[in-house]
């Protein structure tokens, strides 16, 4: 089965949360060197829930379908609830298994969320490199 | 009685000279669908279209052969044994050591070291240096290195206290020779650079370079890295007059493991040993050790005995087409490839490196507009075309020319312009793929 499914390339495509939210509370961003992918956030918080979150950034499909999904996919929730997601959720948001190569590209927007919220629960922020 | 014998001469003349036409058509038309069944992965895999021999080349059956049987019919160990299979082990051993001296130009044997790769081979140059430079030193590397050529001596530097200088390249992805002579200074301890990019393809002028350098400071000691060179042209160190040189047997139709590096055997005679083990000691007594002669000296412990065997088959496959076929074949496929990719997708290809197919290997890094190289190569690769994407372990490469990563196709002798035409196919899919509705 190809990667490129239709809901990926429909994401990565139409991005939905794509920009940047002046007014953010959190900003965080993370990179996959290897690849050249970068990913930035803009998370809005309020009484604990993610108001708003966009994301801006450049790199693979994957990367970038991913941010569009993953970021629907935590506007609203709690910041806990967010942040206990973990990378097997990202994988079934995307809807395919992604190979050790582009597990990477995959789970960007998932480090980048911890990245940027981490901060807020005083959890120190853990070098993204990997 | 005579007019018969004419004839029969006339007719031995003709069918020899027919027999010599075909050898000639025959050596200059090298046929890649009969070099295919030299390689059994293209009867296990039916549809591989393989564009990454940059990365490891693929095996012909003759050097899958001669491993198999040293580890099946004479497996024993080297230099040591005198029971009659380690003396047929090592005896097959070291006929690869003389192969690789005459394949290669070397005066000696001796200057002939194995290691398991390029990488190592350059990290044991370093290391072997790492006592002659001092904090007022430079070294000097150029920007187009892979990584194996350009950490070994930025740490080198580091550790040294020394400077370390990279020679930027032109907008073509060349090495201009007065900005590499002005790089050049009495304090210049060592310059290294590649004979062929393996992102540009660009093919450097060794012996040129190595003149320029030692005519400015003759005491520069200078490390080609000949890894993307070796198995697409003849190397000569006699003519390169480099210090060093250093390649892998993977990338030549040999197997992973093994790789080589040449040095002079005057200058490593003054080198001590710094790797430790067995095989390189004749005699190590607590006052006094007595470390072997060179090259063993640097070649402790167990080497990859089945591996450099199977190396030998490969040079022997490689002289047996000959690299005056292999490079007018790949240059004229390289050729057809630029010209085809460039017609094809026209403004929406950058292709780097140079422009005139002569000044290049086979190897042409792209990018597509708007396309990611990852998500290129994975399509490509779920069609089972074999490319390789990202920075090709040349980082200061991409961000001299502002790319986070290219998609680079690598050929070999096994290659077709069938294999260009499935890539090109391919790729206007990918384009589709992607395109915005």
């Amino acid at each position: 089965m190809s990667l490129y499914q239709n809901l990926i390339l429909d994401h990565y495509r139409n991005p939905r949360n794509h920009g940047v939210l002046k007014k953010a509370t959190h900003h965080g961003e993370a990179d996959n060197p290897i690849c050249g992918d970068t990913l930035q956030m803009d998370i809005i918080v309020k009484n604990d829930i993610i108001e708003d979150v966009k994301f801006s950034g450049s790199g693979c499909a994957i990367s970038q379908a991913s941010a569009s999904l993953f970021t629907e996919a935590v506007k609203k929730k709690s910041i806990r609830k967010a942040l206990v997601l973990e990378p097997k959720d990202v994988l079934t948001l995307l809807g395919i298994t992604l190979s050790p190569n582009r597990l990477k590209c995959g789970l960007l927007s998932l480090e980048t969320l911890h990245l940027t919220l981490n901060q807020e629960l005083g959890i120190k922020n853990q070098d993204n490199k990997p | 009685m005579l007019n018969g014998f004419v004839l029969i001469l006339n007719f031995y003349l003709s069918f020899s000279i027919l027999i010599f036409t075909f050898s000639i058509i025959h050596k200059k038309m090298l046929n890649p669908q009969t070099i295919k069944q030299d390689f059994p992965i293209f009867t296990h895999q039916k549809e591989l279209v393989y564009l990454d021999s940059a990365a490891t080349a693929l095996k012909p059956q003759t050097v899958i052969d001669a491993e198999k049987k040293y580890l099946e019919q004479y497996s024993s160990n080297v230099g040591r044994g005198l029971y009659p299979l380690a003396e047929t082990a090592t005896e097959k051993f070291e006929a690869v050591r003389e192969k690789i001296a005459r394949f290669i130009g070397a005066a000696d044997t001796q200057e002939i070291i194995f290691t398991s790769g390029t990488t190592a081979s350059i990290n044991l140059a370093a290391g072997l240096l790492a006592e002659s430079v001092h904090p007022a030193d430079n070294i000097v590397v150029t920007e187009m290195e892979h990584h194996s050529n350009y950490l070994p001596w930025k740490e080198l530097a580091k550790k040294c206290g020394a400077s370390f200088h990279v020679i930027p390249i032109t907008g073509e992805g060349a090495i201009d020779i007065a900005t590499l002579k002005n790089s050049i200074d009495e304090r210049t301890k060592i310059a290294a650079f590649s004979a062929v990019s393996n992102v540009l393809g660009t093919i450097n002028p060794v012996e040129k370079f190595v003149a320029a350098i030692k005519g400015i400071n003759p005491q520069t000691l200078v490390l080609v890295d000949a890894a993307q060179a070796a198995p697409h042209m003849r190397i000569d160190v006699s003519l390169w007059r480099a210090d060093f040189v250093a390649f892998s047997g993977h990338k030549m139709f040999g197997p992973t493991g093994v790789g080589v590096l040449y040095g002079k055997a005057a200058l490593l005679e003054t080198f001590p040993p710094i790797v430790f083990g067995g095989g390189m000691v004749f005699d190590a007594c607590a006052e006094d050790t007595r470390y072997r002669e060179i090259p063993y000296r640097f070649e402790a412990g167990t080497p990859n005995i089945g591996g450099v065997i199977a190396l030998g088959a490969a040079l022997d496959y490689i002289e047996n087409i000959g690299f005056t076929n292999i490079r007018a074949y790949e240059t004229a496929l390289t050729a057809y490839a630029q010209k085809r990719l460039q017609e094809t997708f026209d403004d929406a290809i950058r292709i780097i490196g140079p422009k005139d197919t002569k000044d290049r290997g086979g190897i042409i890094a792209f990018s597509l507009k708007n396309i990611h190289p990852h998500d290129i190569a994975q399509l490509l690769g779920e069609q089972n075309i074999c490319v390789r994407a990202g920075e090709h372990c040349a980082a200061p490469l991409h961000r001299r020319f502002g790319l986070s990563a290219t998609t680079r196709l690598s050929l070999s002798i096994y290659n077709s312009e069938e294999d260009i035409e499935k890539l090109i196919t391919a790729l206007k899919e990918i384009q589709k793929i992607f395109s915005v509705a």
